[in-house]
């Protein structure tokens, strides 16, 4: 690959002058000025809420600025109405926006029908999956996705593979500036990996990429330039070089986390629930009383499959699960399956707390909306009024709300399917506190997670691989290193 | 081949076997059906259900439902029976209205996001209403092109086989297999993603309630062909047996998930049970009953492959 000359690189691809967006009141994006040069991939860092999206898509043609001007190949505009998506794609700029935005009933190939308008006429369908095949073998070798698979039918990290190819592909005109908001939110470290190193490529070609990522350890390694937004404007901007975690966490307006406390282990002698091993080569399953289980493992491994059979031995009797505690679960893929779209943010929360807060029958409004209340002052819940629909909050504010739901039941076991999906450091932070707080008092976690980082909040660790559970690891021998041995350890 | 496959496969042949089922049945009763004029008599009141039954299946694409189209296609056939035979350029007029108004109402769905619902819901009381207004009493009768065309007998097999043999195959052909038809589903499965790549989905829903309002001028007309003259009420029912065809095709109701073969072979297996029942001597007055335990059975096995799959390795 030939080297772009210096010269070259100080091209601006795009650039911002003075950019601004409000909705009615709410000023989302305050007047920024944001560049991106040729040959170069900017990391976008900040908090939920801190306008990172809204800038993207104000450069995607999805949201019209309310001031400000914007360059991008031939298009200047005031923001007017002649800088929409259509003239954004035709510019060449991609983007893979953070909710998952595929057709789950189109096949692989289908999908790239949808981005590219130019994909018609006879043979269609195979250059279609001509494109999407080489672009996914580009990114992600041994990605195993058929192009005629249904997107819907594939594990949420494969979906997440599929719309990143879709972004790199070509038609009429070179992808010239794709924008990834949250790309690796349900990618396990390999196959994020596979993305960074494919990022640095397609930069090095003289195209831009923009990366949003709250994993600061991947914008570090995949961007050139780390730009840092807080509160709708742009705070801080740095070069890689140089740059530490702790530099741009500290920028975003949060303490650096320390170096790993020692979790003291509230763990008790009671077991609570009790899984019976899976087959030959798998390990059974347990948790006391107080205790914080990790599972870890490559994403879509079985470690789901594993929470929702506890999930359904309380209400079914399941031979392999021995069961002394009531579970409540706090769902990952939000939109799928976890807030109900229409209902208010208090609704969401109730909804498992309803059995226990009715009288002759009834929902027992006064009851109701105090818990919720309560819950919004202890998870720092960010909205008004808390009968506004769940949709007006962010999503780490979403899913607040789903933790609300799940602690505030009487459950003694909480399973978690990987629930800080996208959820900015403070949220995590937050969150975390509060789970050891409740393990103190006698609950029990089990908690998927597809971050390394978070197993160090638990007591012992179980590693899932295609399946089955092939290790335990107390809190003592845990380490990175562990953990992936174990996932990727082949077996007979 | 695994078991998934399998039960995939079985999944997508259900409405067909469920379809040779039927004919079996009723061969079995009345082995005489067994003959092109048999065929012809059975089969003959399907080609309306079957225009109407896709009409319904493109606005199911898109998360839609149409509860007009069975007064819409008495709209039609009222229309065909009297404007169309007294002053015929009035009477394409007329038609040709009726399909804009038709694409019309699709901007309006699309426009203000109404649900498609309660909006086609009060559509149906508009074409009721004109319907009556053009023919007030039944009567009227069909212009004689129409019913030479339906009463045309092609060589080895009935009109009836040949029609829905063409329609769902350009049915699959443009819903299946063409690039439009993968925006029509996408649109289906995720708006949000589809506007995003920068379709307009007021276009799509246009475009969709037009091809709805074209597919029911064809079912009325045929319609019209066959029985040679008009009723305000005459396709009431045509509503709910078009949803039900669709379903029983394989489709969901939500997802842009429809099969355009499925949809003819579940608009012909709804035809065939009447027939089938009344050569069971079941009085008409428990048809319909009979008929939704049909519709039952059909989804309950469906609803048993389909856990079978997620089941199965």
């Amino acid at each position: 690959m030939p080297a772009l000359p210096d010269a070259a690189r100080r091209e601006p691809l795009v650039t911002l002058t003075g950019v601004s967006k409000s909705f009615g009141a709410v000023q989302a994006l305050r007047p920024v000025d944001f560049k991106v040069a040729v040959g170069e991939c900017v990391g976008l860092v900040g908090h939920n809420g801190a306008g990172k999206s809204t800038l993207m898509n104000v450069v995607a043609g999805v949201l019209q600025a309310s001031g400000g001007t914007l360059s991008l190949g031939g298009h200047r505009t005031l923001g007017g109405p002649a800088y929409d998506i259509r003239a954004a794609h035709e510019a060449g700029v991609r983007c893979v926006f953070q909710e998952l935005s595929l057709c789950p009933n189109l096949t692989v190939a289908e999908q790239a029908r949808i981005a590219h308008p130019s994909l018609h006429g006879f043979g269609w369908r195979r250059k279609a999956a001509a494109m999407m095949g080489q672009a996914l073998d580009a990114i992600f070798p041994g990605h195993g996705i058929a192009m005629d698979d249904t997107v819907g039918r594939l594990t949420i990290g494969r979906r997440q593979m599929v719309e990143i190819a879709r972004a790199f592909t070509e038609s009429t005109g070179p992808a010239q500036l794709v924008i990834l908001d949250e790309p690796t939110s349900s990618l396990d470290a390999e196959v994020a990996e596979q993305l960074v190193a494919h990022i640095r490529r397609f930069v090095e070609l003289g195209r831009g990429v923009i990366l949003i990522s709250h994993k600061i350890n991947e914008i570090l390694a995949a961007s050139d330039r780390v730009v840092v937004m807080r509160d709708g404007g742009i705070v801080a901007e740095r070069l890689r070089q140089g740059t530490t975690r702790e530099d741009l966490v500290g920028a975003m307006g949060h303490v650096a986390e320390r170096a790993r406390a020692v979790r003291i282990s509230s763990a008790t002698a009671d077991q609570v629930v009790a899984m019976a091993s899976g087959g030959p080569g798998s390990l059974g399953l347990t948790a006391a009383r107080g205790e914080i289980v990790g599972l870890a493992g490559l994403a879509g491994h079985g470690q789901t499959e594993a929470l929702l059979r506890i999930q359904q031995a309380a209400a079914r009797r399941d031979r392999a699960v021995t069961l002394r505690a009531t579970v409540a679960l706090v769902a990952g893929d939000r939109t799928a399956d976890g807030i109900f779209p229409l209902w208010s943010i208090e609704r969401n929360m109730s909804a498992r707390w309803l059995p226990h807060m009715t009288r002759h029958g009834l929902i027992d409004r006064a009851i109701e909306r105090s818990e919720a209340a309560r819950w919004r002052e202890r998870l720092a819940l960010r909205t008004p009024d808390l009968r506004d629909p769940i949709l007006s909050l962010s999503g780490g504010n979403q899913q607040k709300a789903l933790f609300a739901r799940a602690l505030g039941s009487p459950a003694q076991l909480i399973l978690m399917d990987d629930p800080m999906r996208g959820v900015d450091i403070g949220t995590k932070q937050d969150v975390y506190a509060m789970i050891a707080d409740e393990a103190g008092h006698g609950r029990s976690f089990l908690w998927y997670t597809t971050e390394v980082d978070e197993l160090f909040h638990c007591d012992r660790v179980y590693v899932f691989n295609a399946g089955r559970i092939v290790a335990e690891i107390a809190a003592a021998d845990l380490s990175e290193d562990a953990v992936v041995r174990a996932s990727f350890q082949e077996h007979a | 081949m695994t078991s998934r496959r399998l039960l995939v496969l079985a999944e997508r042949l259900l409405p067909a076997l469920t379809l040779a089922l039927l004919l079996a049945a009723i061969f079995h009763q009345q082995p005489r059906a067994m003959s092109y004029f048999g065929l012809n008599l059975l089969l003959n009141l399907a080609v309306p259900i079957v225009f109407a039954t896709l009409a319904q299946m493109v606005v199911i694409a898109v998360n839609d439902l149409d509860l007009s189209i069975g007064a819409y296609v008495s709209l039609v056939a009222c229309i065909g029976a009297t404007l169309l035979v007294q002053t015929p350029w009035l009477g394409v007029l007329a038609l040709l209205g009726a399909v804009v108004l038709y694409a019309a109402v699709g901007a309006l769905i699309a426009w203000r996001g109404l649900p498609s619902i309660v909006v086609t819901l009060g559509l149906s009381f508009v074409w009721l209403g004109l319907a009556v207004t053009v023919l007030p009493t039944p009567g009227g009768h069909a212009p004689a092109w129409l019913a030479t065309t339906m009463g045309w007998k092609p060589p080895l097999a009935p009109l009836a086989l040949w029609i829905a043999a063409v329609v769902s195959l350009v049915g699959w052909f443009a819903v299946t297999r063409s690039s439009l038809g993968v925006v029509l589903r996408g649109a289906g499965g995720n708006a949000r993603s589809v506007a995003r790549a920068g379709w307009s989905l007021m276009a799509i829903r246009v475009a969709v309630y037009a091809t709805a309002g074209i597919l029911g001028l064809l079912s009325g007309l045929s319609l019209l062909g066959l029985t040679t003259s008009g009723d305000a009420n005459i396709a009431s029912r045509y509503t709910l047996i078009s949803i039900a065809s669709v379903i029983l095709g394989g489709a969901s109701f939500v997802g842009g998930r429809v099969f355009p073969v499925g949809a003819v072979l579940g608009a012909m297996t709804l035809t065939l049970a009447a027939s089938f029942l009344t050569f069971m001597r079941i009085s008409p007055d428990w048809q319909v009953g009979a008929q939704g335990l049909i519709l039952i059975a059909v989804l309950a096995i469906r609803a048993v492959l389909a856990r079978g799959k997620e089941a199965a390795p």
